[in-house]
């Protein structure tokens, strides 16, 4: 069992993580050899720290606003007097996650000028999709026996809802939340060519000036951020689905990373059961 | 006592339902019976308003059930359905608890509550800590009755509840209902294709063809006079004799005093067993034994006749 | 007359499509292409007949939304919405010419967020009599067809070059071509390099799945890692190659990290579709294949690959969209292509310029997911005929 702990990524992850976020100044002299034509070898335009700090608040912000609206739709698509609309919303979730996230990103500049608000538009929108499409199959997988058991028992609308539709559609819901904020985090590092303050500046200055250091230093950050995050959700999504027997529970041979972002790819492939 | 009256349900023009009218009195054991799609299942879940009928009205203890509230209603009625429909993020424990804990009884009493229930339903103390994927299909079925019988509803009602089981467990099955239901005296309606079924379990059968009540007798009435060729042919056909025969006990064709010699007969079997063994021994006179195995007479072919 | 609209949804999106034509900006005014223009209301673009035609088909619409749903109404609510989306486009290109007339060369008509909003909605609306009509894959070409031709005829005939946008698009041209081309090519190029590594490696975990954990566990991790981070990450190597090899002709910056990049990412939809191809095949058939006397080769060239075709289109049809749409980033590497305008524009504040590289990019990718959503329905139906 001890053998196991010590395979558990986000035990190594975190540290590495924040040792970049916090100690990228300690590189310096690393930097200065690889790199000798870039002064000052550490991007000083903000710390990491910060930089960190504002683009996760803005993929925290407006993932909850993806998750309020894409959840909210996704029960009104699946309950009885909302029928009708689910067939279009899930049309409209398929057609609108075929559009290039930087694309939704351009196309929020003229709407809503720079900074961080068409950033933050784009990622709330273009996080909905994921998770509208996902609630939907989620709540749509829930059986139909136990739904008509826990009708016939005398559960009203609202407890059947949250205590057997939520609690059985949440791993796929979650797994849509998963690819939207993973995404999300990509989209809001591309947010500085906008004005947004995250870190995708390092990569950004970086690029513009020639100055290959900063790129990478923006990318390690970013990179592990993300992978991070991804390993958290499947921590999350294993506690999730402890009822589930072994089988159906889809433990992937030889660890966590094969069920991760790849779902969405995996999801896609069998057509949307995952 | 439940009181159905000119009850009907279309949808469009497909009359489903048409025009049933019966009563169950309290404590009594109805089983539902007919052929597929003749609105069997239709008619029970009009009685715990999951389909609401199109026309006439059904009473439970003198109230119209119309007027009652849903959720009131339904949380005083046990519904056990053929998939079982257990909660599969649910221990069996807190599966068992649902209705209890929705009307907010104390943990104390709720747990005293599940602990009798698994022993009434004969299931291991463990068990409630399990999830229903780790039970067997007759494990999940005694929790899924157990769960109907949490909240001591005064209505049991049941959909085909052991159709998806193997033979043996349905029968395993069979016997532990009868055993609750002795013990516990509840109104019990029951659905089921299997006419044998019922006319083991049921006090009284109602036979549904097409949405309408053929009959509604004891068992022994239907076999005896059944209502019509189409009954008489779904219950029994040309085996009428010997269900008839099945719906009697060894103990009430008992000759007490000497026995003949050889393997007994136990006194509470049907008399369709008797004769299954005098078939098999050649025998016109079998020994019968009592509850405890002390021999107690003998039985006859001749009482076959009678 | 029944109390509710039988389609809910026609009459929403309908109502919505008036609504924001007439509140929001039709159109949009700016004296030159770096400023945000001021929007311009509906009355101020519409020629009378074309707002008769438009009330017309507008009425029409709600009215058709309140009747049983039959396949005619659905067909006329089509046809209706179709018809409704030309006049929206027509309007706008007419207005913007007649605009334009005696205005200075430098002045910007653009399209404004009334006109985006109500297209999206009727485009929407036709979407949803589509459905209800269960409209087949020929269908739903012929719909697509039939809208996109006549207005691919009005551009030609020159009924938007007075829009700002189309205006841009003239002063690019030979730009706009170079860079449609670049983008293609970046995308080709990955998918094909991804094919050629994926479809081996999806072969050999399909045959060896002991090691599907960590070969789709490696190509997962590349998948989470976002993507301007992962061109940025392949720019030193590449610039340490190209210092190292000049007469490699490539450089830190450009199309080769951009197209390793995107080869890399399309790595795992390609290698989890040929191993989920080759998993779809009934193994009922391939022991029957055996027991004929197949070799292993034969039963992967007539068998598996065949059967499992319609999975990896499906997965290739993803590939595709995604290449699609990180070629756009790819821009920021220097690599060209639709993304080079949309991070131009941004850079000059220029919104037609955004624009002029943001829906290509877009209408691309809906092309390929469209095309291949079809094939890969056509391949399923051959199947299972």
């Amino acid at each position: 069992m001890s053998a196991r702990r010590y395979r558990d990524p986000l035990l190594w992850l975190a540290p590495l993580f924040a040792f970049f976020v916090l100690g990228m100044p300690a590189l310096r002299p690393v930097f200065a050899w690889a790199f000798p034509a870039v002064e000052p070898p550490i991007y000083a335009g903000d710390t990491f720290l910060a930089l960190w700090l504002f683009h996760a608040a803005l993929v925290a912000v407006s993932s909850f606003a993806s998750l309020v609206l894409g959840i909210g739709a996704g029960i009104i698509a699946t309950r009885r007097w909302g029928h009708e609309f689910r067939a279009i919303l899930e049309a409209l979730a398929t057609i609108g996650q075929t559009f290039p996230p930087v694309a939704v990103l351009a196309l929020a500049v003229p709407a809503l000028g720079y900074g961080a608000l068409p950033t933050f538009l784009a990622l709330t929108l273009y996080g909905v999709l994921p998770i509208l499409q996902n609630t939907i199959a989620g709540l749509a997988g829930v059986p139909e026996p136990v739904r008509e058991a826990a009708e016939g028992m005398g559960l009203t609308q609202a407890e059947i809802l949250a205590k057997v539709e939520l609690p059985l559609a949440a791993p796929v819901i979650l797994a849509g939340i998963r690819i939207a904020v993973i995404i999300n985090i990509g989209t809001a590092a591309i947010g500085s060519t906008v004005g947004a303050v995250t870190l995708g500046a390092p990569i950004i200055g970086g690029l513009v000036g020639d100055k290959t250091s900063y790129v990478i230093q923006g990318a390690i950050v970013v990179a592990l951020f993300a992978i991070l995050t991804d390993a958290c959700f499947e921590r999350l999504r294993r506690r999730l689905e402890r009822y589930k027997a072994s089988g159906a529970r889809r433990d992937p041979p030889g660890g966590w990373q094969v069920a991760g972002f790849g779902a969405r790819v995996r999801a896609k492939v069998s057509g949307g059961s995952g | 006592m439940i009181e159905l009256e000119g009850v009907s349900r279309s949808y469009g023009d497909r009359r489903v339902v048409e025009d049933l009218s019966f009563t169950v009195e309290d404590g009594a054991f109805c089983a539902i019976v007919g052929p597929s799609g003749s609105g069997k299942s239709t008619s029970l879940r009009m009685i715990n308003r999951l389909i609401e009928p199109s026309a006439g009205t059904i009473r439970i203890a003198g109230e119209d059930i119309a007027t009652l509230g849903l959720t009131r209603l339904r949380r005083r009625i046990g519904y056990v359905i053929q998939s079982g429909g257990l909660f599969p993020h649910w221990t069996v424990e807190d599966n068992i608890a649902t209705v209890p804990r929705l009307l907010r009884w104390d943990e104390a009493r709720v747990a005293e509550r599940v602990r009798a229930l698994l022993e009434l339903v004969r299931l291991g103390h463990e068990t409630r800590r399990k999830y229903p994927h780790e039970l067997s299909g007759g494990q999940q079925q005694r929790v899924g009755v157990a769960r109907a019988l949490a909240a001591d509803p005064e209505i049991l009602l049941m959909d085909e509840p052991f159709g998806a089981l193997d033979p043996l467990t349905r029968q395993a099955l069979r016997a532990e209902l009868a055993r609750i239901q002795e013990a516990t005296r509840k109104t019990i309606l029951f659905v089921t294709h299997d006419i044998d079924e019922a006319l083991l379990l049921a006090d009284r059968i109602a036979i549904l063809r097409d949405g309408r009540l053929l009959q509604y007798a004891t068992p022994q009435e239907i076999l005896t006079r059944p209502a019509s060729a189409f009954v008489r042919e779904f219950v029994g056909g040309a085996a009428l004799g010997l269900k008839l025969l099945a719906q009697r006990r060894v103990r009430d064709h008992l000759h007490p005093g000497a026995a003949p010699a050889g393997e007994p007969v136990a006194q509470d079997a049907p008399m369709s067993e008797a004769l299954s063994e005098m078939v098999l021994r050649g025998a016109e006179f079998l020994p019968v034994r009592d509850a405890g195995g002390r021999i107690a007479g003998s039985v006859a072919l001749a009482d076959m006749l009678r | 007359m029944k109390r509710a609209p039988a389609n809910k949804v026609l009459f929403l999106l309908a109502l919505a499509a008036i609504a924001t034509c007439l509140f929001a900006g039709f159109l949009t005014e700016a004296p030159n292409r770096l400023v945000t223009g001021k929007p311009l209301a509906l009355w101020q673009a519409l020629g009378t007949p074309v707002l008769l035609a438009a009330i017309l088909a507008t009425g029409a619409l709600l009215v058709l939304s309140w009747l049983r749903q039959s396949a005619t109404v659905l067909c006329a609510s089509l046809f209706a919405a179709g018809a409704l989306l030309f006049l929206l486009f027509f309007a706008a290109g007419e207005a913007a010419g007649f605009l334009m007339k005696g205005a200075r060369p430098a002045q910007r008509i653009g399209l404004g967020a009334g006109f985006w909003a109500a297209a999206f909605c009727l485009v929407m609306a036709m979407i949803d009599a589509a459905q209800r009509l269960k409209l087949g894959p020929a269908g739903r070409l012929l719909v697509a067809t039939s809208l996109l031709l006549p207005l691919a005829a009005m551009a030609r005939w020159g009924i938007f070059d007075q829009l700002s946008l189309l205006r841009e698009y003239a002063a690019q041209r030979d730009a706009f071509a170079a860079q449609a081309v670049r983008h293609c090519a970046l995308v080709a190029a990955a998918v094909a390099a991804a094919l050629a590594c994926g479809v081996p490696l999806g072969l050999l975990v399909a045959r060896r799945p002991h090691i599907a954990g960590a070969v789709f566990g490696t190509l997962n991790l590349l998948q989470t890692i976002p993507s301007i981070a992962l061109f940025g990450l392949l720019i030193a190597p590449f610039s340490a190659l190209a210092a190292a090899v000049p007469g490699l002709g490539i450089a830190g910056i450009g199309a080769a990290p951009a197209i390793v990049a995107l080869m890399l990412y399309a790595l795992l939809p390609v290698a989890r579709n040929t191993q989920a191809g080759i998993a779809a095949a009934d193994p009922a058939i391939i022991e029957a294949a055996r027991a004929m006397g197949f070799t292993p080769r034969q039963i992967l060239w007539r068998v598996e690959l065949p059967l499992g075709a319609p999975v990896f289109i499906a997965g290739l049809r993803i590939v595709l969209v995604q290449a699609i749409g990180l070629a756009a980033v790819a821009a920021l590497v220097g690599a060209g292509g639709f993304g080079s305008f949309i991070f131009q524009g941004i850079g000059q504040y220029a919104t037609d310029l955004v624009l002029l590289g943001a829906i290509p990019t877009i209408l691309l990718a809906l092309a390929a997911d469209f095309v291949l959503g079809i094939a890969a329905q056509l391949l399923l139906r051959k199947e299972s005929a």
